[in-house]
């Protein structure tokens, strides 16, 4: 199935075609058309994920592995299936490297568990950046507390950007693990993971990617980056929620512990004793998220049928419009302007609150995510208590970034 | 040095409202768009007794992910039966909706504020998508602490 789809020729980008993917793009709120630019927190979903998700569960389900008749076959067939297209996705040299979790959270939870409790004694460092999303900064604070770690945090830029040189300050011969996002999720800011990387193994230290803003804006090779361990999770990829990937290297998996115990994950059980299963069967334990594997599968295979670098030029595209049209609504200021971005931008307006804003733009049916975007530590960095934040995916065109000028306008009219 | 240095209130001024819910109610509905009836709720928030800034402390906050929310609860001056409250919030409309919980709840006596359902009061606004009880945001955790103090 993936062999196929592999063959089918790929789409020259055209965002109106796109936009007839996604059914729920034509639907209206408050009776005006939606304008999404949410996606960093949750994408839509294109009709093919829906209906493999539905032909998963009309036509092929049942639980999966060891199960002797056809209909578990072939559902061990389809989720197995979708952990090829997600080691092809990501370039991973094995499949058995791929682990299904339930998303991006309980990834970095399993890394910080497992890998974390196996290699941290009191003293040890782990290295954050002060950009990081709550999910990748509270895991490794319990570690912390568990193992006697410390947490130390490598500082921002006032534009949002990272410099390598502060990470050569805080890495050092202390330093067990490195845990940074790939993309800000409030800034948009592209870290240099090649460069971490580097900077991580020269102590002897492991990287862990939060690639959840990362791996929808551009192609990831996880070999080519260098990191130990990549985290994502399938619904800001265009596929379900309820599904996550570990991907981590094969011998660190083989090294780690089990994160939980149950089912799918032992090879032999005895009230005395329990061997575990090779991974990722071991980081498995239960029924998995089958059906949500399979749609985040038929996710990936649906954007590997379309131009991915016209994608990311046509996002790279939307980016700049809004970032040259925003700071024309009197008021408004960019947070987050570093060279290197991927298509999200935070913003404030003087004299309105991100809550009012974000209240008064859903009636003109314009969809933006204000609070502190689970970043507090960066809010105070920044000084602000939470802004305003447009992201776009590949589904958004100019005449939305229009819609949410026009709207912007409007409200701070109601809100003067 | 100085000696007439004024004293800070122990608690600042409660709410007490000039309308009646149903008065809200009529006038809202007045409103064709909603531009207009979110400037009204603005309006609602500005009218509120002043919440002085010593007031706006970790321990008087209402925990909610979008804005921040403080609320004192006390008893109305006129009746030291009758639960009332002091809020403020740093978001315009936010402290406006504080206002229409106050015409809701700040004065009434224990027993009215437990039968008030503020879901069915604001979906009567066309509100509810502010208070549905999956919003895990300041005016849910909001009503739930009135509900509390009320009771105690």
């Amino acid at each position: 199935m993936s062999a196929l789809a592999r063959t089918l020729p790929i789409r020259a980008f055209d965002v109106a075609e796109i936009r007839m993917d996604f059914p729920i793009l034509s639907r209206q709120v408050h009776g005006k058309p939606l304008v999404f630019l949410d996606s960093a927190a949750s994408a839509q979903k294109p009709r093919a994920v829906l209906d493999a998700m539905t032909q998963a569960f009309e036509c092929e389900y049942a639980n999966v592995h060891r199960g002797a008749y056809w209909l578990s076959e072939k559902a061990t067939t389809n989720y197995e299936a979708a952990r090829e297209k997600v080691r092809a996705f990501i370039n991973a040299t094995s499949d058995s490297e791929i682990v299904f979790t339930k998303g991006a959270t309980d990834a970095i939870n399993l890394v910080a568990a497992s890998y974390g409790r196996m290699v941290l004694k009191p003293g040890d460092e782990i290295v954050l950046t002060a950009l990081e999303h709550h999910s990748n900064i509270v895991p490794w604070q319990l570690i912390a507390e568990q193992t006697g770690a410390v947490i130390k945090v490598v500082p921002i830029n006032a534009d949002g950007s990272v410099s390598v040189d502060r990470f050569a300050d805080v890495i050092c011969a202390k330093t067990r693990i490195v845990a940074v996002a790939h993309v800000s999720n409030v800034l948009g800011t592209v870290l240099p993971i090649e460069l971490i990387a580097q900077l991580s193994h020269k102590v002897g230290a492991k990287l862990l990617v939060d690639g959840c803003q990362g791996i929808v804006h551009e192609q990831v090779d996880v070999q080519a980056l260098g990191c130990d361990f990549y985290a994502f999770s399938g619904h800001k990829l265009y596929g379900p929620n309820a599904i996550g990937v570990l991907w981590a290297r094969a011998e660190l998996l083989a090294a780690m512990p089990p994160y939980q115990g149950g089912g799918e994950m032992i090879a032999i059980v005895t009230f005395e004793k329990s061997t575990w299963a090779e991974a990722p069967a071991k980081f498995e334990a239960g029924t998995p998220p089958i059906v949500p594997a399979i749609g985040l599968g038929a996710a990936i295979d649906y954007l590997n049928g379309i131009d991915r670098t016209a994608a990311a030029a046509h996002e790279r595209d939307l980016l700049h419009y809004a970032m040259a049209e925003l700071p024309k609504v009197p008021g408004v200021k960019l947070v987050g302007t570093a060279q290197n971005k991927a298509s999200v931008q935070s913003f404030t307006m003087d004299g309105a609150h991100p809550h009012d804003l974000a209240t008064v733009l859903d009636r003109s049916g314009v969809c933006v995510r204000a609070g502190h975007h689970c970043a507090q530590p960066l809010m105070d960095v920044l000084g602000v208590t939470a802004t305003a934040r447009a992201s776009f995916g590949i589904y958004n065109t100019r005449g939305e970034v229009d819609a949410l000028i026009v709207a912007l306008h409007k409200a701070r009219e109601v809100l003067q | 040095m100085t000696t007439s240095m004024p004293t800070a209130p122990d608690t600042p001024v409660m709410i007490s409202p000039e309308m009646t819910f149903a008065e809200l109610k009529d006038n809202f509905a007045l409103f064709d768009d909603w531009e207009d009836r979110y400037r009204y709720i603005i309006d609602l928030g500005r009218k509120l007794p002043p919440f002085p800034i010593e007031f706006q402390t970790e321990a008087n906050k209402v925990r909610g992910c979008m804005s921040q929310v403080w609320l004192v609860p006390g008893h109305d001056v006129s009746d030291g039966r009758r639960f009332a409250f002091a809020a403020d919030s740093d978001a315009h409309i936010v402290k406006g909706l504080v206002a229409v919980l106050g015409i809701l709840f700040s004065g009434q006596t224990p027993d009215t504020i437990a039968s008030i359902d503020p879901e069915v009061a604001f979906g009567d606004l066309g509100l509810d998508q502010h208070l549905s009880p999956s919003r895990r945001n300041g005016l849910v955790a909001m009503v739930q602490k009135i509900k509390e103090y009320a009771k105690a």
